[in-house]
């Protein structure tokens, strides 16, 4: 079962409730690995804190072109939808961060003057504690697109029982890229206006994908009627509100969340694996 | 000259936009832009009429004819976006565009349409102008939308003879982030003193030397652990950052946003009266 964490808006608790949930399964005896999927700011293992025992690099296509061999008749520029390679002076010039690596260039060119070569993009990381499986990518500085990063790390441990996935916020392409093969997608709200907003879109982005999902609010209390209002106005289900509390701030801070969660909110966690459950069984009833 | 003032955090969640609309109270003769296109919320604490509303569309997608279709397997198998389903059906969420399944299908079944990946707005607020947008459900291009919303501000701030722009950004450091700040005058970094907010204002700091943009740091709800704090201030003074002040946490900075308004507007209380320092000295880095 493939779980994914996401939320629209930033800071919202992603990464808190995914490293809970992974403990949670973890402690019940379940083969879990905790994927982190935002490899533009990598911050699963600040708090798993595992040694990384494996990286590896992302290569992504690149196309080259053989100077000698192109006659300069533009067919790769009238392709490429993203004008990462342009002719300039009657030759093909490669623009690297434009490029997404689709292949049409090498594809089109009758002279078969262009070829792909590896691209590094940032790496992979791998390690394992406690029995958790850990995979988590870091893109590098300067490097515009995240989503073959993303399908590298969701790449690992595809046999565990439980699969959490940290995403990055938002609901553009490196959110779809992590979530859209979930079997549930769990949504971290703040009861704000910017945490309703923002969950809107992401809720919108779930229903567009076609996942079961559900929300729990972070950061919760006096106003949580903000983002209970707009759920029950579209049938998204609220599992569970997880209070605003100091102390779990602090300890975020020093980075520990994990163990004031487990200690406080473990009834809560029980509540959100057991919805997550019966939810999943359901729709693959369906299918 | 023009300078073009952006607010990046690195970590999300951290306050950016709290402070670039309160910044947006704070200035005179600006335009404000709000380059999170993935998660817009800058125009809900300025209370903004929008005057235009228009459509972006840079991109194409991939239309399949069924009628057409022979189901040669062709596209299935040069797609390497996983965006063509066993059964010939183009899966518009996972479509990038690139043309390729329309370039080499024998029966010419598949055609590459416009497609709108969002829409963007100039709206009228009490604090001046505002560029903004929306983006389209799992849309890629922001980086183009972002690139344009700076494009018009732009044009706005030349228009009305202003010499600031408020660029309200997005976390993280790929795309829309990269659009944000290249060519920027001034980079603002929101953190805050935990190890993630650290962690991610090193690699804002790294993108920003990258992209050779001149940044401060500050750090927001500085209380919630101080010595976290004041590690980040030192780190900033050993490697020759400037470090422009921290903001204690408050939640007047939420009762704000209900009320949909900058907290510097709301109260003046501890977090308006360290965004109000904060201001200041952003205004004497830029003119600097």
């Amino acid at each position: 079962m493939e779980i994914a964490v996401a939320s629209g808006k930033g800071g919202t608790g992603k990464t808190t409730i995914s490293l809970s949930l992974t403990t949670y399964y973890r402690d019940k005896g379940f083969k879990v690995a905790l994927l982190d999927c935002d490899v533009e700011e990598p911050n699963a293992n600040l708090f798993l804190n595992a040694e990384i025992s494996e990286k590896t690099d992302c290569k992504i296509p690149l196309p080259k072109v053989d100077n000698s061999l192109c006659t300069g008749c533009g067919k790769c520029d009238d392709l490429c939808e993203y004008s990462a390679i342009v002719l300039i002076k009657g030759k093909p010039l490669v623009l690297p961060e434009m490029c997404h690596s689709c292949g049409g260039c090498a594809l089109i060119c009758p002279e078969k003057a262009i070829t792909e070569v590896d691209r590094i993009i940032g790496i992979v990381e791998k390690s394992e504690k406690d029995g958790i499986k850990f995979a988590g990518g870091r893109l590098n500085i300067g490097e515009v697109l995240a989503p073959p990063l993303i399908d590298n790390v969701k790449g690992n441990y595809p046999d565990e029982e439980i699969r959490i996935l940290d995403s990055p916020p938002g609901t553009s392409c490196p959110v779809i890229e992590s979530v859209k093969n979930a079997d549930f997608l769990l949504l971290v709200a703040e009861p704000t206006p910017f945490g309703l907003n923002d969950l809107k879109l992401a809720a919108g982005m779930g229903d567009a994908l076609g996942l079961p999902s559900a929300v729990v609010i972070n950061k919760g209390g006096e106003n949580d009627h903000i983002i209970k209002e707009f759920c029950e106005s579209v049938g998204l289900p609220v599992i569970d509100s997880i209070p605003d509390n100091r102390a779990v701030a602090e300890k975020y801070s020093r980075g520990d969340c994990i163990s004031i969660i487990k200690e406080n909110y473990s009834d809560k966690l029980e509540k959100i694996a057991e919805y997550i459950s019966i939810k999943c069984r359901r729709s693959g009833q369906n299918d | 000259m023009i300078k073009e003032l952006v607010i990046i955090s690195g970590k999300g969640g951290t306050g950016k936009t709290s402070i670039s609309g309160s910044f947006a109270a704070l200035s005179e003769n600006k335009v404000m832009a709000d380059c999170d296109v993935d998660a817009a919320d800058l125009h809900i604490i300025l209370d903004h009429t929008v005057l235009s509303d228009e459509s972006f569309s840079t991109s194409r997608k991939a239309v399949l004819t069924p009628e057409l279709c022979i189901e040669c397997g062709k596209c299935l198998e040069l797609c390497r976006f996983d965006a063509i389903t066993e059964n010939f059906r183009i899966k518009q969420l996972s479509c990038e565009g690139c043309g390729v399944c329309a370039a080499f299908c024998p029966a010419g079944a598949i055609k590459m349409v416009d497609h709108e990946s969002g829409r963007w707005f100039v709206s009228d607020t009490p604090k001046g102008p505002l560029v903004h947008a929306c983006l389209g459900m799992a849309e890629g291009n922001s980086g183009k939308l972002v690139a344009l919303l700076r494009k018009k501000a732009r044009e706005i701030a030349e228009e009305k003879g202003y010499e600031l722009i408020i660029v309200d950004g997005s976390p993280g450091t790929g795309c829309p982030v990269i659009a944000s700040v290249t060519g920027a005058s001034y980079l603002l970094i929101v953190t805050e003193p935990t190890v993630s907010g650290l962690h991610d204002l090193k690699r804002a700091l790294e993108l920003a030397a990258h992209f050779r943009v001149k940044s401060g740091v500050c750090v927001n709800r500085a209380d919630i652990n101080s010595e976290m704090a004041s590690e980040i201030e030192k780190y900033c003074k050993e490697t020759g950052i400037s470090f422009l002040g921290t903001i204690p946490y408050d939640k007047d900075v939420t009762s704000a946003q209900i009320e949909g308004k900058p907290v510097v507007d709301h109260s003046d209380g501890a977090a308006s009266q360290s965004i109000k320092v904060l201001w200041n000295k952003v205004l004497n880095e830029i003119s600097e």
